[in-house]
């Protein structure tokens, strides 16, 4: 009986699947697929070139340091950086002195407790404190953000499809509403609040140009100010806040992989003498 | 176990003599991968997979049980315990970035291994114990890196945890309190991180183990070959060590080279990159999508989009998505032909590589946006899937006519030539 039944089993289960796919091919909604504004007008982030990129890239510490004040002038007015504390910023080449003032002088305070009250408050930042956000909460953030929420900026890089090319891009990048997008879309608007910039996903954003002048920031090296100049360097150093081991890897894996191919030809030198003159 | 011309293990040395009768473990370690184990002489770079797999396994218990140290599985602090390995931890970056793109490369040479099985005809008698444990083996490995990428507690780990365990809701009346008993509340939250924790940490042991087994049953009839045809003599094979051996070192080199290439220079290139915004089960991401060693089975899940015979789509979906791993239990016996290696089926060998297209085709569209065209695909894709293992492999197996096989291994490599006719591998060679 079994014998008799068995070798159909298979054939039947499988017909039974693709008798479900063909029902569902008959049955999918022929519906023309809905256009949408942002498929059509939303940009890839533009070709930027950073000093990190390729295996033997590095970061530039003078460019770290002006994309740091970027930060600390411009974006940290709205944007937190909580897993980055100020001594990591010896990494980038400020000196000992420098962090401690910088962490003194920071527009925010560390949260901290009233020795003799227990009562919440607030004190002066030491190197060894993460930076302190500008809210104290999310519903802060919100309140003074239209209700929209400036994403914590440790991660922002590699947080991102594109990375430190899409944050320089989309900082940059807003712009009126085309007239092309307003003829093809009638019902495409820009809500109140928000603001059109072609390299966000839905091209409307909460977030206010933040670099909106040359020459917002003043460079101590000399560099020129200008946005795109800006909005480099803030990129390249939210890449660092997000991947501050780069430069350790990059170097580790040339030593690792010379290392790996030499001992690779060893072994297939050795691969090949052991089958020497055997037919295989 | 094994064939008798097989090396005998006789140390020489007293201390190891002395082992040998305290402990015989050398003896074992001498019979399964060493000169006392007889393989087939004709074995192509396909059969080096086994070995990095277990290479894999290691790289992911020795980076898995260091990062354990450091790592807190609770929502509140996971996603920054991995941030502090990131940042704080000695080469915890290293360590991370290993253990992360070591999932994935775990699961390449492991597709390829179950590729090589299927033009071969590995899984056919008499090693069908063997592929059913792979298959146990594959299972378990979906699970645990499943599990694992929960972890870090990101956007994708929560999502990716929200929308696999949601496929049990799909089961009629059961479904929902399983998945509630599954993930010990609604939603994934500390409950199902700490039970995801220590079902990670124990699963690579029980992969481990099954792996053991896996060897064992291979060595009762020993390995298959190219040509599919039953090693006859011992000139048609060579002592695993030190021919293997030497074969697989050269080929964990290559192996190690192309891990470490993504480790240090492209560490989040197969990640996404919504695992680094911390698990917010309020914002939902706009395309959630798996790891990529789950994408063909994801594109099947989602290409039943017809209720049919009364059975609701989303169900003919989970039922189409296990049964495309579990269909894989069944092969010894679903496939009749006598021919083990594709090399001598014409027929069997073209749609092979179709298979092959197939699901890599699946895996592209399992990540896809969802258009009209990449529904319609899936559904091809996915219904080819199902009649290759199901309709096809049966039914050529009946009117498939095969190539001559050689009589043996050793006259398919030496092609008539005298020289070499010498025994080799023997004993006493
Ligand atoms: C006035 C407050 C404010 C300032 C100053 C500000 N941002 Fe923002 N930012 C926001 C808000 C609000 C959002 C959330 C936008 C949304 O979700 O629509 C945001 C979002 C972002 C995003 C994420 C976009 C995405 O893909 O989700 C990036 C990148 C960004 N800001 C970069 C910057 C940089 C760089 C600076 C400094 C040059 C800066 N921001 C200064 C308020 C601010
Ligand atoms: C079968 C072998 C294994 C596989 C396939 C696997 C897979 C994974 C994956 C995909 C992740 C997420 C990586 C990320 O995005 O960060 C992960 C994380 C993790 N795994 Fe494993 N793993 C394995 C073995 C182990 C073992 C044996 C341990 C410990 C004993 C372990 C401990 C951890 C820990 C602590 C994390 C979280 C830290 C992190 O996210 O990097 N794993 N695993």
């Amino acid at each position: 009986m079994l014998r008799f039944f068995a070798p159909w089993i298979a054939p039947l289960v499988g017909a039974l699947f693709v008798c479900s796919l063909l029902w569902a091919v008959v049955m999918s909604p022929h519906a023309p697929a809905i256009h949408l504004a942002s498929e059509e007008f939303h940009l890839q982030p533009k070709a930027i070139h950073y000093s990190f990129e390729g295996p033997l890239g590095r970061y530039d510490n003078q460019q770290l340091q002006r994309g740091f004040q970027v930060y600390k002038e411009v974006c940290s007015a709205c944007h937190s950086m909580r897993l980055v504390a100020f001594r990591d910023l010896e990494q980038i080449g400020f000196n000992k002195p420098e962090v401690k003032a910088l962490a003194k002088g920071w527009a925010t305070e560390t949260p901290s407790l009233n020795p003799d009250t227990g009562e919440a408050a607030t004190r002066k930042s030491l190197p060894s404190d993460y930076l302190p956000g500008p809210y104290p909460n999310e519903i802060a953030a919100r309140a003074g953000n239209n209700n929209a929420l400036p994403p914590d900026m440790s991660l922002l890089a590699k947080a991102r499809e594109g990375g430190p090319a899409y944050i320089a891009s989309l900082v940059t990048g807003y712009a009126d509403v085309p007239a092309d997008l307003k003829k093809k879309f009638p019902d495409f608007n820009v809500p109140p609040g928000l603001h059109y910039n072609p390299y966000f996903a839905n091209l409307n954003i909460a977030m206010p140009p933040p670099l909106t002048s040359d020459g917002q920031v003043t460079y101590a090296d000399g560099t020129k100010a200008t946005r795109m100049q800006m909005a480099t360097d803030v990129s390249a150093f939210l890449m660092w806040a997000a991947e501050p081991k780069l430069e350790n890897r990059k170097r580790t894996g040339i030593a690792v992989v010379g290392y790996l191919v030499i001992a690779t030809l060893l072994a297939f030198a050795a691969y090949r003498n052991i089958w020497h003159g055997k037919k295989h | 176990m094994s064939f008798p011309w097989a090396a005998h293990y006789a140390p020489k040395n007293p201390f190891m003599r002395w082992m040998d009768e305290k402990l015989p473990l050398p003896r074992l370690v001498y019979n399964a991968v060493g000169a006392g184990y007889p393989v087939p002489r004709n074995l192509n770079y396909f059969w080096n997979f086994g070995v990095l797999a277990g290479a894999a396994l290691g790289i992911q218990i020795i980076t898995g049980v260091i990062l354990a140290m450091h790592y807190a599985a609770n929502g509140t602090v996971a996603f920054d315990s991995v941030e502090h390995i990131m940042r704080d931890v000695n080469s915890g970056w290293l360590l991370r970035y290993a253990h992360a793109n070591g999932a994935s490369f775990f699961f390449i040479v492991v597709y390829m291994h179950i590729f090589r099985g299927l033009y071969y005809g590995s899984y056919k008698a008499p090693r069908e114990m063997v592929w059913l444990l792979g298959v146990v083996i594959f299972l378990l490995m979906m699970a645990t890196a499943f599990m694992g990428y929960v972890l870090p507690w990101g956007q994708m780990s929560f999502w990716g945890a929200q929308v696999i365990t949601g496929f049990f809701s799909a089961i009629p009346i059961v479904g929902e309190p399983i998945r509630m008993w599954l993930l010990g509340g609604f939603a994934p939250d500390n409950d199902a991180l700490n039970r995801f924790f220590s079902l990670h940490y124990l699963l690579p042991f029980v992969i481990a183990a099954v792996i053991v087994l896996h060897i064992w049953a291979l060595h009762l009839p020993g390995s298959n070959n190219p040509t599919g045809v039953a090693v006859q003599g011992p000139e048609d094979t060579v002592p695993f060590h030190p021919y293997y051996t030497a074969k697989d070192g050269f080929g964990l080199g290559v192996f190690l080279i192309c891990f470490s290439l993504m480790v240090f220079f492209a560490p989040n290139a197969l990640g996404h990159p919504d695992n680094y915004i911390p698990a917010n089960p309020l914002s939902t991401p706009a395309h959630i999508v798996p790891e990529w060693y789950f994408l063909p089975f994801y594109a099947i899940l989602k290409s039943f989009t017809a209720n049919f015979l009364g059975v609701p789509a989303k169900l003919w979906g989970v039922m189409a998505m296990f049964g495309a791993i579990l269909l894989l239990f069944f092969l010894p016996w679903i496939d009749r032909s006598p021919i083990r290696s594709g090399n001598y089926r014409p027929v069997y060998k073209k749609l092979f590589w179709v298979l092959v297209a197939d699901v890599l085709l699946l895996g592209y569209l399992g990540q896809a946006e969802v258009t009209p065209t990449v529904v319609l695909l899936s559904q091809l894709c996915a219904g080819y899937y199902f009649a290759h293992f199901l309709i096809l492999i049966p039914l050529i197996a009946k009117f498939e006519t095969p190539l001559p096989l050689p009589n043996s291994i050793s006259e398919s490599v030496l092609h008539g030539e005298a020289a070499e006719a010498a025994p080799y591998g023997t004993a006493t060679a």
